[in-house]
């Protein structure tokens, strides 16, 4: 008897764990695709002023206000397309959640600006063989072109390089520094 | 000079002359092994009347020395220093304990140098060998490599490598501006050349079967591309240069192919180039990373790292195509293989833990075993004889070679006396 309840209460707590781990799981992934708060004095600032300004129409003032607020996108889209290098996993080209939203922007200006040419490059941690280490450069960049190639990119606007594990940002050989180099950068020509 | 504790284990650190070229390597060896055969390598006898600019019996001493078989007599502790047969004493040997011993002497006539050597099994005081060689001054180092070829052979009955060459990168101002060097230097990591140097990554050098001609590949112009160039005249050439990847090139043993990674069609595959016709030939189909092909000694196949089936593992597949095959199993990570001499073991690098350590697996029993104790091995090279292989590691978090002989233990280090050095090609022998 207290063999079962204990068994039904290990299967429980086991189903409230895989709950959990999969609630943790799609959570990262989801997250960063609601759009953050404009950032302070960027979105903000236009709209106060024109509140008190009189003599505008209802139409002119909905436009004013459409404007701040593209402004104030362009600004964000602008912001997150700083955003130039994108880390990975050990032996993983699984584009991380985190860069979801800067390669958004990055995409929606490639496909905005047609004449607009990039270079992803590709690298790698030191751990492992050079020549598997230049491939998995070359997957992580492949895998970020993908990304933005869905998101509105043309193929045609977008050249891969890898350099596998050479130039590192950090000579340290511990997990801090390999981290820091399995990278994707995207570079505009 | 030698400390001797359960296996033997001595630190001789040869440094070799400065004035010659500065990525000139240098050799420490850090274990030797119990069985080494003792042997006397007695100051060859100056005969010429002027100074010598190499020490023949220190260079034959330092190369015995280094394969971990022989276990040469330190200097100092010789009783007598005999140049020819009549003078020796070999009671005063066998004594110290010595089962052989090399005498000879250098001597001079119009520019020619003689060396005259004579090796002597102190038990039986037979004559093993004696000969003499004659060269340039120049040639007095590819003299006494011959001799330290012959010694080696007649002693342990392998043939000696010592006058082949090894072919690294060495990677300077890593930080600032970076520089990476192409060389090719002697065995012994002595008389550096450079091959090729640029601002951008050079890597996987591969030597041809007749060791004339290094294939490379170099990311000049910031792309990879595959090279290959003429040793001795430094005439090159472009042979792959598609979009994408162009990279891992391996010669077939017949030297007529070149086997490669080509990522042109969208992910790395493995192609085998016809170096004559240029033609291109397919050889893997999947969509996983494909690399580091390598062919077995027979040209009947190829192994090739792939992570097809969800990490890095070690495939074969026959040289004209097919379905690969599934060699490694054990570990998560296992790549870059390399055929032994007879075809029969892999060496390839092994993930166990954090570390990366070369491994050896016979092809019939499928059995890993790791060879080496240092942590970011990689890039293994096996001699022309069979009996060591050259790689890299790290130590200090500084990149050096490595060498281990396969069956006897030894180890020894090639630091580079300035910044790194990897991606070691152990040249076959040389047909000059």
């Amino acid at each position: 008897m207290l063999k079962t309840v204990l068994k039904s209460s290990v299967f429980a707590l086991a189903l409230l764990g895989l709950a959990a781990c999969s609630s943790t799981e799609t959570q990262p992934g989801e997250e960063p695709f609601a759009v953050p708060e404009p950032e302070a004095g960027n979105g903000g600032v236009e709209t106060s002023g024109l509140g008190q300004s009189q003599g505008l129409s209802q139409s002119e003032l909905a436009e004013q206000q459409a404007r701040a607020e593209q402004e104030a996108r362009d600004a964000e889209m602008a912001t997150l397309r700083e955003v130039r290098t994108f880390y990975f996993e050990f032996d993983q080209s699984i584009v991380p959640p985190d860069s979801h939203m800067p390669l958004k922007a990055h995409a929606a200006f490639l496909s905005a600006n047609p004449a607009s040419q990039i270079v992803l490059n590709g690298y790698a941690d030191e751990r492992g063989t050079k020549e598997y280490n230049l491939a998995l450069g070359e997957r992580r960049a492949k895998a970020i072109e993908r990304f933005l190639v869905v998101n509105g990119a043309g193929t045609s606007q977008i050249e891969v390089v890898s350099f596998g594990e050479e130039f590192p940002v950090d000579y340290g050989h511990n997990e801090e520094a390999w981290s820091k180099n399995r990278r994707v950068v995207l570079e505009y020509k | 000079m030698l400390t001797y504790r359960g296996l033997l284990t001595w630190t001789a650190v040869l440094l070799m002359t400065a004035g010659l070229a500065r990525a000139d390597l240098v050799i420490e060896i850090t274990q030797g092994t119990r069985s080494a055969i003792p042997i006397a390598v007695v100051p060859f006898a100056n005969e010429t009347g002027a100074g010598l600019s190499e020490d023949v019996a220190s260079i034959i001493g330092e190369n015995l020395l280094r394969t971990g078989d022989l276990k040469p007599l330190a200097r100092d502790n010789m009783l007598s220093l005999p140049s020819d047969g009549e003078q020796v004493i070999f009671r005063d040997w066998s004594v110290l304990g010595q089962r052989y011993l090399l005498v000879g002497a250098v001597s001079r006539s119009v520019g020619i140098y003689r060396v005259r050597y004579e090796l002597f099994d102190v038990q039986s005081r037979q004559r093993v060998l004696g000969k003499e060689i004659a060269g340039t001054e120049s040639q007095l180092r590819d003299i006494a490599h011959s001799i330290s070829d012959l010694v080696y052979e007649s002693l342990t009955g392998i043939p000696g490598v010592f006058g082949t060459r090894i072919a690294y990168v060495t990677l300077q101002d890593r930080k600032n501006k970076p520089r990476y060097v192409l060389e090719v230097a002697d065995a012994d990591g002595r008389r550096s050349q450079v091959i090729f140097r640029s601002p951008q990554p050079i890597i996987s050098p591969a030597w041809s079967p007749s060791g004339t001609k290094l294939a490379y590949v170099s990311f000049e112009g910031g792309r990879p591309a595959i090279y290959v160039q003429d040793v001795e005249s430094g005439v090159r050439q472009k042979v792959a240069s598609h979009r994408g990847i162009n990279s891992a090139p391996n010669w077939s043993p017949d030297g007529s192919q070149l086997a490669m990674t080509l990522s042109k069609d969208g992910n790395p595959e493995i192609y085998v180039q016809n170096l004559r016709t240029n033609a291109l030939k397919r050889i893997t189909n999947h969509w996983s990373i494909d690399t580091e092909p390598s062919w077995s000694p027979d040209g009947a196949e190829l192994v090739f790292t792939s992570d097809r089936g969800g990490s890095p593992q070690i495939y074969r597949v026959k040289a004209s195509g097919g379905t690969p095959e599934r060699l490694t199993f054990e570990g998560k990570y296992n790549a870059r293989p390399r055929y032994s001499l007879n075809g029969e073991e892999l060496y390839f690098v092994h993930q166990q833990g954090g570390s990366f350590h070369l491994a050896q697996m016979n092809l019939q029993n499928r059995i890993p075993r790791i060879l080496t104790k240092t942590g970011m091995d990689e890039a293994p090279s096996v001699a022309p004889n069979g009996s060591m292989i050259i790689y890299a590691t790290q130590r200090d978090g500084q990149g050096i070679l490595s060498v281990i002989g396969v069956n006897s233990g030894s180890r020894y280090f090639l630091p580079a006396l300035d910044g790194d050095v990897r991606e070691p090609a152990w040249s076959p022998y040389i047909r000059r």
